[in-house]
């Protein structure tokens, strides 16, 4: 088989910090290799160096049968190195077509020949099998549909390489079936892929080989089938996980939160649940099943049309997040990023957000009470920062997540929602966050879990409710608590109609 | 430890950096023109950047917040004029009810830019545009274009006089800026204006009223260009309809230099303040170095895109 790319003894480093030592990663042709890692393992910095983004210290580079190392992504993708990147960044109000063709358009003269352009965006398409206009926006695509013109855009660069960050992390169980087989087609078509993902079960579906890096550093590359998720996990982390997720020992105690018939017109419909002292309720459905706002409307952060909601058995009005705030709900939001932290503030400052009115006196904060607060909470968490004076856009993902819920604990809530809480975090943290949530319920904090990924669901909650389109489609309990049980209900199948 | 004490101080000078900027420009125009560096120049120079420093305060409330407000300069004049307008109609009128008559004006103002901001959606920049559009005509069409002159004695004391020995203009600026400085820095509401401007969203999320604190900041540097608006008045002892164009670009070019980012999230009066001596002390030793007034604009530009220079590569060395 033709080998397309050979990177070996990479080493780079910023500054003192040595960042890849000695990797080595290769592809062939008709391949999906995967690359994984705990974050901060080294995987991106290395796919950045591939692409010309980053410079390396030491080491040779082999791509496509030559030895040169790329200088800037432009000349990567013009030689046939592409990669989808975890966020996508179209450009919302231009056409797929234009998209597609963004720096390369087709022209005549100075003008673009828009009939040309979607003609071949449109054979691209067809060539992925997705049913698309070229001539729609692109802002009224779907996320994974903004994927698939990614890769359709790699195609049109005739790709031979095509790099995948996370790219399930946005889009449904249905769409991810869709781009596997795109990613099966590539493979017969001869393009190498590269596949960083943290989903195990995905890895041993769609990869032929894994290499897996840990600390910057090579620690093997085998075939997929002669390895097990346990075998990944220990390499990744350096120790073996056998308990991800910890026994619950938590007491259920009376019913702390109700909601009743809720609605919201386009987003849920009737919605009933309760939720009680000590429980960990989680949620269920596939994206725009309405789960994320459902908990914005029972925050506050949305109006919540119909229903009512009741806090240890007294109705209230909740017409904000100040009002939830002081019912003593908390909400650790999905994108931490966009909706939990102030990026260019210190980790004090994010810290001590919610509660910072009641530090103050006269309306004057008092900083050492805050200070002495957020170093307590901050310690507390065994979130890694250099102080609180640190700015909490240079953390990890997982001290970042740690950051936010310290923000929420410091407030003393008695009910918490926690939406996708580890998204994008490593296994180690992953763990250290199911061990808080574990600590916080037998405090007889009242838990809500919004996840995507099942295993996480099933293994925190005690119980799951299922949500479809916007409506609750069934509940389950202990042994019913299975994958294809949450599947069915969430694809559609009212519990009643199985049986 | 010496190696942590060179980077304390490093990291001052980081902090610090347009303060030295200004004191080497000090330095390096007193040894061109000697005339330049004398006390009483000094204070000179302080007494013009004042007005600037004052509207520089609301300004960059405004900018930390991710807003803009450019209809600073027109609200001045509407300020301004009007008061005047009412102290020369009614002779008998007190000082105080005549300068709450401009800063009133200047609220509503600001209130009206607050509510169109934060409750009906309209960018900041749109809905000051138009408010810098109407308070500059109202004033001229109440005047019908022509200056008021004429103002009392008590009018006319307000910025041209001295409290010993204090020009009053750079007691109005010190008292300004300290409580600009103050709410910024110690209080809950100048937290949440940062919180505001670093991330809204989060900000709502974690339970503040990020409406109110953006109404505030409106209000605000709409309360602070109707004191300007009076003290500018007072300054050139007539209302005029046309007085402070373009002071909403000083405002801002001030604030800029001083450090204050333009996508909100960070900043402080202080350097404001910086940024604001800095334009006065080129414009200043220009005159008295008899250089034609048009090369000011040049520099000033110049000076502007350096700070905002230097101010990337510092951030962009941080990542």
């Amino acid at each position: 088989m033709e080998k397309l790319l050979e990177m070996k003894e990479i080493c780079k480093s910023f500054g003192t910090n040595n960042v890849l030592k000695n990797v080595q990663f290769d592809l062939f042709a008709g391949e999906v290799h995967a690359l994984i890692g705990e974050n901060g393992a080294g995987k991106s910095t290395l796919m950045k160096i591939l692409m010309g983004m980053y410079k390396k210290d030491s080491g040779s580079l082999s791509v496509l049968g030559s030895d040169e190392a790329y200088t800037n992504p432009d000349q990567a993708l013009k030689a046939g190195v592409a990669m989808i990147h975890q966020e996508l960044n179209p450009i919302p109000d231009m056409s797929v077509a234009e998209n597609i063709f963004l720096g390369k358009e087709k022209r005549k003269w100075i003008f673009t020949s828009k009939k040309e352009q979607e003609k071949e965006s449109k054979r691209y398409l067809d060539m992925l099998g997705i049913d698309l206009e070229p001539s729609v926006l692109m802002r009224e695509l779907s996320v994974s549909e903004m994927q698939m013109v990614e890769i359709a855009k790699a195609l049109s660069y005739g790709a031979r390489i095509i790099i995948m960050d996370e790219p399930t992390s946005a889009i449904t169980e249905a769409e991810v079936e869709k781009l596997f087989q795109n990613i099966k087609m590539l493979k017969e078509q001869g393009t190498g892929i590269i596949y960083i993902s943290h989903k195990m079960d995905e890895l041993f579906e769609i990869s032929d080989r894994i290499t897996v890096l840990r600390d910057g550093q090579y620690v093997f590359s085998k075939k997929t089938k002669d390895l097990c998720p346990n075998d990944l996990i220990k390499a990744m982390v350096g120790r073996e996980i056998t308990e991800i997720y910890p026994e619950s020992k938590s007491k259920i105690g009376e019913v702390i939160l109700k909601v009743k018939h809720a609605s919201r017109k386009g987003e849920f419909k009737k919605i009933d649940f309760e939720l009680r002292k000590g429980e960990k309720l989680g949620i269920a459905g596939l994206m725009g099943a309405g789960r994320t706002e459902l908990m914005m409307a029972v925050f506050g952060a949305a109006k919540l049309e119909e229903g009512e909601i009741e806090i240890g058995g007294v109705p209230v009005r909740i017409q904000s997040p100040k009002d939830a705030i002081r019912q003593k709900i908390a909400l650790v939001t999905e994108d931490r990023k966009r909706y939990g932290l102030n990026l260019t503030a210190s980790v004090e400052d994010n810290a001590v957000s919610v509660i910072e009115s009641s530090l103050s006196k006269f309306g004057f904060y008092r900083r050492k009470l805050g200070r002495k607060a957020a170093e307590e909470m901050i310690s507390r968490m065994n979130t890694k920062v250099t102080g609180m004076d640190q700015i909490v856009g240079s953390l990890s993902g997982g001290n970042m997540q740690k950051v936010v819920l310290s923000k929420w604990l410091l407030n003393d809530p008695d009910i918490i929602i926690f939406d996708e809480p580890t998204r994008g975090i490593d296994v180690g943290a992953k763990a250290e966050i199911y061990k808080i949530i574990e600590e916080l319920a037998c405090k007889g904090k009242g838990i809500i879990i919004i996840s995507s990924e099942m295993p996480e669901l099933i293994g925190l909650s005690q119980r799951i409710i299922v949500l479809h389109e916007g409506e609750q489609t069934g509940e389950l309990r202990g042994k019913e608590m299975t994958q294809e049980n949450i599947m069915t209900l969430a694809s559609g199948y009212r519990k009643e109609e199985k049986e | 430890m010496k190696v942590l004490s060179k980077n304390s101080v490093m990291e001052f000078v980081k902090k610090t950096a347009i303060l030295w900027v200004m004191i080497i420009l000090i330095l390096i125009l007193s040894v061109i023109s000697p005339s330049f560096f004398r006390g009483q120049n000094l204070l000179n120079i302080i007494k013009q950047a004042s007005i600037t420093g004052v509207i520089g305060v609301g300004m960059t409330f405004v900018l930390i917040t991710g807003g803009i407000d450019l209809s600073v300069g027109s609200v001045m004049a509407l300020s301004g004029t009007m008061a005047a307008s009412v102290a020369v109609a009614e002779k008998n009128m007190p000082i105080a009810l005549v300068i709450l008559v401009g800063v009133g004006l200047g609220a509503l103002c600001g209130l009206i830019n607050g509510i169109g901001v934060s409750y009906i959606g309209f960018p900041p920049f749109i809905m000051t545009l138009g408010m810098m559009t109407i308070a500059r005509g109202i004033p001229l069409v109440f005047t019908n274009g022509t200056p008021i002159f004429g103002l009392s004695e008590e009018f006319n004391m307000i910025a041209n006089s001295r409290v010993l020995g204090v020009p009053s203009l750079v007691i109005f600026l010190v008292i300004t800026v300290l409580a600009g400085h103050i709410i910024l820095s110690k209080t809950v509401l100048g937290r949440r204006i940062y919180a505001v401007g670093g991330n809204e969203d989060a900000a709502r999320l974690s339970g503040v009223s990020t409406a109110k604190v953006k109404l505030f900041v409106y209000v605000f540097c709409g309360i602070l260009s109707g004191i300007a608006g009076i003290l500018i008045c007072s300054r050139i002892t007539s209302g005029n309809g046309t007085v402070a164009e373009g002071y909403e670009m000083n405002a801002i070019s001030a604030a800029v230099i001083g450090g204050v980012s333009m996508t909100g999230g960070s900043g402080n009066v202080l350097g404001m303040v910086v940024g604001a001596m800095i334009l006065t002390i080129i414009q200043n030793s220009f005159d008295i170095m008899g250089v034609n007034s048009f090369y000011q604009n040049i520099i000033k530009g110049i000076i502007i895109l350096l700070a905002v220079f230097l101010d990337l590569r510092g951030k962009k060395k941080k990542n």
